[in-house]
C-alpha cells in the first residue's frame, strides 16, 4: 500500500526542494544576471535586476577570440571522452565479467588517484610536458583530460556491466557467439544506456576541467575554462565581462545537460536501484 | 546422436573440490535428471558439460569425440537457464534466431526454422514482442525455442521451472516431458526437486557433495534405494526411518518404510502411536503419527479416514518393503 502522504507536508517538501535546488543554482543565476549589467552595476553591491545591457557579450567576443577556446573545449571534451571510452569499455568488461582476486584492489587503486591533490603532481607533469614538446598542445590536454576521468569512467561502466546478468553473456557463448559476437551483438546493445550516460557525464567533467587546462595551454589549444581566466587579468577584474564570458563558457554543456538530464540521473544513480 | 560420457571428471574451484571425480555413462535419447540439495554440485557439473566451466582433470566425450577442451558452442549443445537469460533488447523472433545467426545460417532457412520452434512452442502470436512482455512461462518456452532450432546433440536444464509458480511447473514439466518424446533427443535436467526427478527422468542421478549416490530408473531408486541418503531424498512425504531396537528387530542398524507401506490399525499392530497432524490432500490424507520410542512417521491412509488429532494408532510395516541398512547407511540386501 503507498503511504499516505498529507497536502501540508507535500507543500512543505516542494517548497524546500525548490529552495535547494534555487541556492544551488544560485551562483549560475547570478552569473547571468551579472552578464548583463553595466561594469558599474556590477561592482556596486548585491542587485538582482540588471540594466539588461548585452554590450558585455559584445565587448567579449571583440576583445578575445570566442569561437577558438569554443572548438578547442568541443574538441578536448569528445575527443578525450571517445579515447576514455576506448580504453575504459573492455577494462569495465574484463574486470565486471572475469574478476581476479586482485579486481577490488585495482579498482580501489585508481580511485585513489582522484583522492591526490592535482597540485601535488603538477610540476612533475609539467616539465613532462615541457620536455615532451606536449605544452599547449590538444593532444596533451586531450591525453591528460583522458588520464584524470579514466578512474570515473572505469567505475561508472564497472558497475553498470555489473548489472548485466552472466547468464545472458554465457546463453551466447552457448549459442555459438565468438568474443567480439557477444559484445557486439549481445552486451553493447545491453549497455548502451550505461555507456550513453558515462559519456555524457565526461564530457561534462572534461568541458569543466580548470585546474590542468589552465596550467598547460596558452593560447593554440586552450578551452573555454582558459578563455574565462583570461578575463581576470591583466587590467584588474570587469565582473560583468568575466560573468558574460562565464555564461559564454557555461552555455553549451548547460543545454546539452538540460536535454539530456534523464540519461545524466540516471548515469548518477544506476546501481542505486534495481 | 547425443551420447555423453564422463571420464574421472573432477572439479576444483582454488582449494575446495566440487566435483571429486565423476564416471557416467548419458545414452542417446535419454532423459537424464541430476538431483540433489543444494550446493550439491549438480550445476557445476552441468556446466562442464556445457563447457560453461573447465574441467580440472578427466575428459568428457560426446559421441565418442573428446570435447574436454573445446569451447561450448563447439559442442554442439544447447543449454536452458534458471533465469531464461534472454536477450532483452531483441524480438521473440531475434531471440529465436541468434544462435543461426551466429552460425551464419541462410535467412530463409533461419526463418523456416524459427517459425517452426515458434509453432512447437505455441509461440506463433508473440514473435514480435520483447522478452520483457511476456509471462514467465512464455519466456521459458521462447528459451527453449533457442535451444531448439540449433537440433543439437543434447539439451542441457539448468532448474529451469524453478522461477516458475506451482500451477506452470507442472504445465511446464508435462510440456518439456512431451518435447523429449517429439524430438527424441538426449536431455540432461537439473533439479533439487525431487517430483521433478521421478516425474520427466528415465534416469536420475542422485548428487551429493559432488559424489554420485545411486543411478538408476525412478522406480529402481524408489524401490531400491542404494543408501540412506537416497532413500530419505527420493519420495515424497520422505521415507520413515527407525534405529534401535525396533531396527535390529529386523536384522538391521536402520530400517526404512515408505508412508504407503505402513498398514494403519486401531486395535493393533507392531509400533503404537499417537495421531498428531492429519493433513488431508482428498484423494489421501498423511497422518503424522508419534510412534512410541521411535519418533515422528508419516503414514498414508485413505482420503476419507475418520482419524483425528489425539487418537492412538497400530502400525506395521509391510516386511517385504521394509529397507535394511547397516552402520554405515548402506543398503542391505
Amino acid at each position: 500500500m503507498a503511504r499516505a502522504v498529507s497536502t501540508r507536508r507535500k507543500v512543505v517538501f516542494t517548497i524546500l526542494a525548490w529552495s535547494v535546488a534555487l541556492l544551488l543554482f544560485f551562483p549560475i543565476l547570478y552569473t547571468v544576471i551579472t552578464s548583463v549589467k553595466t561594469e558599474g552595476e556590477a561592482i556596486s553591491g548585491f542587485s538582482l535586476i540588471p540594466s539588461f545591457t548585452f554590450e558585455n557579450y559584445v565587448e567579449v567576443q571583440t576583445q578575445r577570440d570566442y569561437w577558438r577556446p569554443f572548438t578547442n573545449s568541443v574538441v578536448l571534451s569528445l575527443l578525450s571522452t571517445f579515447v576514455a571510452l576506448v580504453i575504459a569499455v573492455p577494462a569495465a568488461w574484463a574486470m565486471a565479467f572475469s574478476p581476479t582476486p586482485r579486481t577490488k584492489d585495482i579498482l580501489m587503486w585508481m580511485l585513489s588517484t582522484k583522492m591526490m591533490p592535482a597540485v601535488a603532481v603538477l610540476v612533475p607533469i609539467y616539465l613532462l610536458f615541457r620536455d615532451w614538446g606536449l605544452l599547449d598542445t590538444r593532444t596533451g590536454l586531450t591525453f591528460m583530460l583522458t588520464m584524470i576521468n579514466l578512474p570515473i569512467v572505469v567505475w561508472m561502466l564497472y558497475t553498470y556491466f555489473r548489472e548485466i546478468p552472466g547468464e545472458i553473456l554465457e546463453a551466447a557463448r552457448m549459442d555459438g557467439a565468438t568474443l567480439w559476437g557477444e559484445i557486439a551483438y549481445v552486451l553493447t546493445p545491453m549497455a548502451i544506456p550505461g555507456i550513453a550516460s558515462t559519456m555524457l557525464l565526461n564530457i561534462i567533467l572534461a568541458w569543466n576541467e580548470s585546474f590542468w587546462t589552465i596550467r598547460l595551454t596558452t593560447t593554440n589549444s586552450a578551452p573555454l575554462t582558459a578563455f574565462i581566466a583570461s578575463f581576470s587579468s591583466p587590467q584588474g577584474l570587469f565582473w560583468a565581462k568575466l560573468s558574460a564570458a562565464s555564461t559564454l563558457a557555461i552555455a553549451p554543456i548547460l543545454i546539452m545537460g538540460w536535454f539530456s538530464q534523464k540519461q545524466l540521473v540516471r548515469g548518477l544513480t544506476f546501481g542505486a536501484v534495481k | 546422436m547425443g551420447r555423453i560420457t564422463l571420464s574421472k571428471v573432477n572439479k576444483t574451484f582454488g582449494a575446495t573440490t566440487v566435483i571429486p571425480g565423476i564416471d557416467l555413462e548419458i545414452e542417446n535419447g535419454e532423459f537424464v535428471v541430476f538431483v540433489g540439495p543444494s550446493g550439491c554440485g549438480k550445476s557445476t557439473l552441468l556446466r562442464l558439460i556445457a563447457g560453461l566451466e573447465d574441467t580440472s582433470s578427466g575428459k568428457i566425450s560426446i559421441d565418442g569425440r573428446d570435447v574436454t577442451g573445446e569451447a561450448p558452442a563447439k559442442r554442439g549443445l544447447a543449454m536452458v537457464f534458471q533465469s531464461y537469460a534472454l536477450y532483452p533488447h531483441m524480438s521473440v523472433y531475434n531471440n529465436i534466431a541468434f544462435p543461426l545467426k551466429m552460425a551464419g545460417t541462410d535467412k530463409a532457412v533461419i526463418d523456416a526454422k524459427v517459425r517452426d520452434a515458434a509453432r512447437i512452442l505455441n509461440l506463433t502470436n508473440y514473435l514480435e514482442r520483447r522478452p520483457g512482455q511476456l509471462s514467465g512461462g512464455q519466456r521459458q518456452r521462447v528459451a527453449i525455442g533457442r535451444a531448439i532450432v540449433r537440433a543439437p546433440s543434447a539439451f542441457l536444464f539448468d532448474e529451469p521451472l524453478s522461477n516458475l509458480d506451482a500451477a506452470l511447473r507442472g504445465t511446464m514439466r508435462l510440456e518439456i516431458s512431451e518435447l523429449h518424446q517429439k524430438l527424441g533427443t538426449t536431455m540432461i535436467y537439473v533439479t533439487h526437486d525431487q517430483v521433478e526427478a521421478m516425474t520427466m527422468a528415465d534416469k536420475i542421478v542422485v548428487l551429493q557433495a559432488g559424489n554420485i549416490e545411486q543411478v538408476g530408473s525412478p522406480m529402481d531408486l524408489y524401490n531400491r534405494p542404494a543408501n540412506l541418503f537416497v532413500a530419505g531424498f527420493i519420495g515424497s512425504p520422505r521415507m520413515n526411518l527407525a534405529t534401535g531396537a525396533a531396527a535390529e528387530r529386523y536384522g538391521a542398524h536402520t530400517v526404512g518404510i515408505r508412508p504407503e507401506h505402513l498398514k494403519l490399525s486401531t486395535a493393533e499392530g507392531v509400533w503404537t502411536g499417537t495421531v498428531g497432524v492429519a493433513e488431508h490432500l482428498g484423494s489421501d490424507t498423511f497422518l503424522h503419527v508419534d510412534v512410541k520410542d521411535i519418533g515422528a512417521m508419516t503414514v498414508r491412509a485413505p482420503g476419507e479416514t475418520a482419524l483425528r488429532h489425539g487418537d492412538t494408532v497400530y502400525l506395521t510395516p509391510e516386511e517385504s518393503r521394509l529397507h535394511r541398512f547397516d552402520k554405515s547407511g548402506l543398503a542391505v540386501r
